[in-house]
């Protein structure tokens, strides 16, 4: 493929950096929940 | 719902596992089935995640003035409205950060130059800064009512400046057109599998968002409601110091 | 909210009078941001070191150094009303936060209008821009209406941070990318105004229009926003 480097590398930033906010977010979540009750938590 | 972990419910997870099928099924078409395009050639696989970025980024900044709006507006004030809209905008930023780095990408392939001060280009960059300055201003401090109304106001203001700034960069640049760019609304013939990718993107990146919304501003309310506590435990601490 | 009695008009005239005669008994714009902004044209001289490249872009470097004094001015015109929590206590004693918002961008413009003055004038001097009788007109119109524009906005943004900590790294984050449609609109007229580059006066009336639309919306953004920014 032409210009494969720019190609899988604008793929790859794009997989990296929304990859790394949705860990991110995940694991916020769930470190918050750790010390939350059940009444912060509507969802659960 | 038995087991909980976090921020997560049975239903995000199940959006969770429908929107990484998605996002693969969407590298496997994107980049290896699909043909290369008779104009850009194989650049316009770039397209197939730049495009959805800009349109969730959209999205994002307009479910966040729509929040805003609701939260002004209504009569009981759920901070609930701020948290999306917060959560939203911090989002927006993330994709426009992405579709500013792809897109600058295409466009040295393209154009020959990472960056051309084109109308589109250049607002796009501002909406960038504006809602890196709407985060900004949620990181401010003092209540959470203050937070929602200083925010809240400010995503309305966005949505009013927005098109003003593009419409001012697109005045500066028709008097100043030396900037020879390749016309980027050159016709793109797109056949069935590049359109059903292209659309396949849009859907798959609109369910990530809506993924990351939840989450985020579960996290959010906790964030919240953890500040609220630790306030409170405050109040009483200086209420017993007091009494005693 | 009401006014308690007092008329709007009275309310803003107060305010901006108020504003105007802190600033004029500290002295500041005049010791201090007026000297920083000609400093500025100064340095811009310095970086641009050819007397062809500064004629041509003295518009620009007039606009420049006036955002920048701007910033400084915006931050003095809140730090005076959020030390002793002036602001509150006139919340409290219900006066139209619409008629303090007008006050303040009044003051802010006068101040404003001043130092672009002094800046046009400097470009005069030190750059060797030389204008016709209708350039000149045509400069004070583009002053004026762009000082409206950045006023409004200015004094909107300034309320928003008031009283908060960080608000002077905030400031420019907010303001900067507001007011670049008046950067252009300002800049592209008093080139016309100025001549520079080989443009003609008439070719600047259609930015003043785009300065015009900025000031109308944002002047009239500001009266209704503002209450409930520093609201609560």
């Amino acid at each position: 493929m032409e210009h494969a480097s720019f190609i899988f590398g604008s793929w790859i930033i794009t997989a990296v950096s929304v990859g790394a906010y949705a860990i991110w977010v995940l694991r916020r979540g769930r470190e918050l929940a750790k010390q939350a009750t059940r009444e912060e938590m509507p969802w659960t | 719902m038995a087991k909980t972990s976090g921020t997560g419910t049975s239903a995000t997870r199940r959006l969770g596992i429908v929107v990484i099928l998605m996002l693969a099924t969407l590298a496997l078409c994107g980049l290896w089935f699909s043909a290369e395009d008779v104009v850009q050639g194989s650049t316009v696989r770039i397209m197939y995640i730049h495009v959805p970025s800009i349109w969730t980024a959209y999205i994002a900044f307009g479910l966040a003035a729509l929040c805003s709006g609701v939260y002004l507006s209504g009569k009981n004030r759920s901070l609930a409205w701020d948290r999306v809209a917060g959560a939203s905008g911090e989002i927006g930023v993330l994709f426009v950060a992405v579709s500013l780095v792809t897109g600058s990408m295409w466009g040295r392939l393209t154009w020959g130059t990472y960056w051309v001060w084109d109308a589109r280009l250049t607002s796009t960059a501002f909406l960038f800064i504006t809602y890196v300055g709407y985060l900004a201003v949620r990181q401010l401090g003092g209540t959470h009512r203050q937070r929602a109304r200083r925010s809240s106001v400010l995503a309305l203001l966005a949505i009013l400046e927005i098109p003003l700034v593009h419409f001012s960069v697109t005045l500066w640049r028709s008097l100043h057109q030396e900037a020879s760019v390749a016309n980027p609304n050159a016709k793109v013939e797109l056949d069935g599998l590049m359109l059903f990718s292209l659309f396949l993107g849009l859907v798959a990146f609109t369910m990530l968002f809506v993924w990351l919304v939840l989450h985020r501003q579960r996290a959010m309310m906790l964030e919240d409601a953890f500040s609220d506590r630790g306030l409170d435990v405050a109040i009483t601490a200086r209420r017993n110091e007091a009494g005693a | 909210m009401s006014t308690t009695g007092i008329s709007k008009r009275r309310v803003v005239i107060a305010v901006a009078r108020k504003d105007l005669t802190i600033e004029w008994n500290s002295r500041i714009l005049v010791n201090q941001v007026a000297p920083f902004a000609a400093i500025v044209m100064v340095l811009f001289a310095f970086a641009l070191d050819n007397d062809g490249i500064l004629q041509r872009v003295a518009p620009g470097l007039v606009w420049l150094a006036t955002l920048f004094s701007m910033l400084v001015v915006i931050q003095r015109s809140f730090t005076v009303e959020s030390a002793d929590g002036a602001l509150d206590a006139l919340r409290v004693a219900g006066v139209d936060m619409g008629a303090i918002f007008m006050g303040k961008t009044i003051a802010l413009m006068v101040q404003l209008f001043v130092l672009e003055l002094m800046l046009v004038a400097t470009a005069v001097i030190l750059y060797g821009v030389e204008m016709t009788l209708a350039g000149f007109c045509e400069a004070i119109v583009t002053l004026v209406v762009a000082t409206i524009g950045l006023g409004s906005v200015g004094t909107l943004y300034g309320g928003l941070a008031a009283g908060a900590r960080g608000r002077e790294t905030l400031l420019p984050l907010l303001l900067l990318p507001a007011v670049a449609p008046v950067l252009i609109g300002a800049t592209r007229a008093t080139e016309a105004a100025f001549g520079s580059g080989g443009t003609t006066v008439s070719e600047g009336w259609p930015w003043i229009g785009l300065l015009l639309v900025f000031a109308v919306l944002f002047s009239a953004v500001g009266t209704v926003a503002f209450g409930p920014l520093v609201d609560e």
